[in-house]
């Protein structure tokens, strides 16, 4: 009887939706090619913007990994390729010092900003923040699509910064001044580093009108029923993420016009008794530590923008694929709050061999290892989402498990490098090379990944190949351990970061054997990504149709046609009546109860808590079980 | 599309909230200015100078220009059209007024011999009223779409929540440059 009501209600939503589809069909707008696919103001269409611009710097930023990589592996070789390639850059076949110094800085940045931040945040916080939600798009669509115009000139400027005689910024991601305030400190401090600030302010300024976007649409255009307790965890992740970007990205933007100041107008904001070949520079009164206070501000933060929005996409994935309700969601919620919090109080991590007062070492330090607190949470709470799952091992949860597995191992090492005193010996060295790789490189661009993998259906309608994500998944797991772990020795045996050739000191020699093994591991790692990205551009076009909801998940994205369509649903948008987890719920026929179903058609597995103290429900519930002989635990 | 997508009245809270986040992104970047200038001050080697007499009297411009803004917001709410002009423009000359009072502060400095390079003392005073004055720059552009929507007799739902918009901004970036003023003159 039960089943029977069911299909009648779904014909009637059925009817209801082909009548509204007539109805839309007769006022669908006539996009043109340059509204469609280059000026949109589509979400979805952004999203896949991001991604691919994403995507696009991605592989510049691992080619440049691998031409440094195979300077260190072998830094007396000669390599009549890469002169070829580079020209003077690489001259009689080696990378010049310079040049290193740049490949270092810029793939930093790259990933760092362009791939990590951008790539991720902007593609799937546009995607999923108004399809989760139930919104028709973005608060403001317009100011969506300058979002992704200024990150695109942001990228154009930085790639152009190789194209300029002197070569782009070298002063490393960080730019710390001097280095980076005087135009005449190396080559790659002149118009290089000009265009690396012009290029990051369009960054920031992009960053700042996408995130802006998301906290507006996150609070005022969640659909009806969507409460903040109901939405899923990759909103929350999205959400806060915004918001620390939001507090944070404005301070760097004062760093950097200070520098600007610095370098172009005179002022000593960062400079104080500098000599250059005998010359005395005029700047007095300056201070290098002040930019590092204020580019740490930033700075920090920034590392829980870059996973904090990979962590939402390993929850849902994880939830979806072991097909069980996550493992504390309000723990989860609270845990990204708290790291949201806490990012901002434990700057000074990054400058505890600055000459700092060791009593404000001290309390970094404390804020900094309380962090392992909510990290923790959220390891442990995955661990008991998978625990007894029925673990269906698609390529996505393949990619969350391995954002789990990085996250731990680079986890760990934080509280080493978190700690003042054991500072003094690791700081820039590759301890910290491998730290930082693991936990937010190398987790983060598994849970883009997974994301990649999980709503490539959403995204194009079609399906990725499993058999090629899997050869994916595998080299790139076992590449990146490869190339990050053996880097955690270097570091306790004292071997600086950023150098240029292993062979110059005799204390480095005894690494140069480890040295090819990671180069060789990280180029077999960047064939892996081959893999992917002919699975990815190859299934746009000709992969598997796919079906409405593949994954048979609970969110709302499903509930939209495969089709694309400008407001995303046909008809009305849905309303919610559940949380987003109910997977495998005792009683229900199938192991999946999404977001829309309301509770008056799932009778047979309802909890009273989930009636919310409702007494009329509570009554036709306990009617209901009575006459069906059900009885259920939680009964008061 | 039936509702709300493309129905523009809807859309007008989302809007405004972002204009507030768009104010805390402003905060925090002025925050980032006086606290970098707390910490190089505790530094030591700093020149201090006194503050230019007519930081006073802009002062007193931009108060008075938030008055104004409120009395043309309370017009405008009695769909009084005329007199919403009137103290609009009012607004928008105190604005200007406001900017010049600013650009003879600095000739002040200049004759005093603070100047934008040299002790960072000096060049934080001119980046942080340099940045405040790009923010009133910006202020009366937006004044401008109110004064556009006042004479173009745009519907009075539109009007109005052109005035909302400008009335956020505009009390904002007074305020912050009270705040500017007051942390300015503590920290002599």
């Amino acid at each position: 009887m039960y089943n029977s009501v069911k299909k009648e209600k779904m014909e009637i939503v059925l009817n209801q939706h082909t009548e509204q589809m007539t109805h839309h069909g007769e006022h669908a707008h006539h996009d043109s090619f340059w509204t469609k696919y280059v000026f949109s103001q589509d979400h979805k269409m952004i999203a896949k913007q991001f991604l691919i611009t994403g995507i696009v710097m991605g592989v510049m930023g691992v080619m440049m990994s691998i031409l440094f990589r195979i300077q260190l592996g072998w830094p007396d070789k000669s390599f009549p390729l890469l002169e070829a390639l580079l020209g003077k850059w690489a001259e009689g076949g080696r990378l010049k010092p310079e040049f290193f110094l740049a490949m270092v800085t810029i793939h930093g940045t790259i990933m760092v900003f362009f791939v990590l931040t951008a790539g991720l945040s902007g593609t799937f916080s546009n995607l999923l923040i108004p399809l989760q939600l139930g919104a028709r798009d973005m608060a403001s669509p317009f100011m969506n699509m300058l979002s992704y115009w200024l990150f695109f000139s942001a990228s154009v400027v930085m790639v152009f910064s190789f194209f300029i005689e002197t070569g782009p910024a070298s002063a490393g991601w960080t730019i710390y001044p001097p280095l980076s305030a005087v135009p005449k400190a190396m080559s790659g401090s002149g118009l290089g580093m000009t265009l690396w600030l012009v290029s990051m302010t369009l960054f920031v300024a992009s960053t700042l009108m996408g995130g802006i976007n998301y906290i507006s649409t996150v609070l005022n255009l969640r659909t009806q029923g969507m409460d903040l307790w109901k939405m899923p965890l990759t909103i929350w992740a999205f959400f806060l993420t915004a918001i620390v970007g939001l507090l944070s990205f404005p301070v760097l933007v004062s760093a950097v016009v200070l520098l600007i100041f610095d370098r172009s107008f005179g002022t000593s904001f960062y400079l104080s008794d500098i000599v250059i070949g005998g010359q005395v520079l005029p700047n007095e009164g300056g201070s290098p530590i002040l930019f590092q206070h204020l580019f740490w501000f930033l700075g920090h933060p920034e590392v829980y923008i870059i996973i904090m929005p990979a962590l939402g996409i390993t929850s849902e994935v994880i939830a979806t694929n072991s097909r069980k309700p996550i493992f504390g969601y309000h723990a989860m919620v609270y845990s990204l709050l708290g790291i949201t919090i806490l990012s901002f109080i434990v700057w000074g991590h990054h400058m505890f061999v600055t000459g700092m007062n060791p009593f404000i070492g001290g309390v970094f330090m404390i804020t900094t290892l309380i962090i392992a607190v909510p990290s923790a949470v959220k390891t442990f709470n995955y661990l008991a989402t998978l625990w007894k799952g029925n673990i269906r091992f698609t390529t996505a949860m393949l990619f969350a498990v391995g954002l789990v597995s990085f996250f731990i191992s680079g986890g760990l090492t934080g509280l080493f490098l978190g700690n003042a005193a054991l500072d003094i010996n690791l700081h820039d060295t590759y301890f910290v090379v491998a730290h930082f790789h693991l936990v937010m490189g190398c987790a983060a661009i598994c849970g883009m990944f997974s994301g990649v993998y999980h709503w490539f259906p959403k995204m194009f309608g079609r399906m990725m190949d499993e058999k090629l994500g899997y050869l994916h998944f595998w080299i790139t797991f076992i590449c990146a351990y490869l190339v990050f772990f053996p880097m955690h020795f270097m570091g306790l045996d004292g071997i600086p970061r950023r150098y240029y050739a292993f062979t110059e000191f005799e204390f480095m020699k005894e690494w140069l054997s480890i040295n090819v093994i990671i180069t060789w591991a990280a180029i077999v790692g960047a064939l892996a990504q081959v893999a992917f990205l002919w699975n990815f551009f190859y299934s746009i076009f000709c992969g598997k149709k796919s079906e409405q909801n593949p994954w048979r998940s609970n969110t709302l994205e499903w509930t939209t046609p495969v089709e694309h369509i400008h407001g995303n649903w046909p008809g009305e948008i849905p309303t919610v009546y559940r949380w987003p987890y109910d997977y495998s719920k005792p009683g229900h026929e199938d192991d999946f109860i999404p977001q829309t179903v309301p509770h008056s058609l799932t009778m047979s597995s309802n909890l009273y808590s989930d009636l919310n103290g409702n007494e009329v429900a509570e009554k036709i519930q306990a009617d209901w079980n009575q006459q069906h002989n059900r009885t259920v635990e939680d009964f008061h | 599309m039936s509702d709300s997508l493309r129905n523009k009245s809807n859309n007008f809270k989302p809007i405004k909230f972002i204009v507030w986040l768009f104010v805390v992104s402003s905060v925090m970047f002025f925050a980032a200015f006086t606290s970098a200038y707390i910490v190089r001050r505790a530094a030591g080697n700093w020149n201090v100078f006194e503050l230019p007499q007519v930081f006073v009297y802009s002062s007193i411009l931009i108060v008075m220009s938030s008055v104004t803004l409120f009395v043309a917001n309370l017009k405008a709410k009695q769909a009084n059209i005329a007199q919403q002009k009137l103290f609009l423009w009012l607004t928008f000359l105190l604005g200007i007024a406001f900017l010049i009072a600013q650009y003879f502060a600095w000739k002040m400095l200049v004759s005093q011999g603070v100047y934008l390079t040299g002790n960072p003392s000096g060049s934080f005073l001119y980046v942080i009223s340099g940045f405040h004055g790009l923010h009133i720059i910006a202020g009366l552009f937006i004044l401008i779409t109110c004064l556009i929507a006042a004479y173009s007799g745009l519907s009075q739902e539109k009007n109005l929540f052109r005035m909302e918009i400008a009335s956020i901004f505009w009390h904002f970036i007074d305020i912050l440059w009270i705040y500017l003023y007051l942390f300015l003159f503590l920290n002599q």
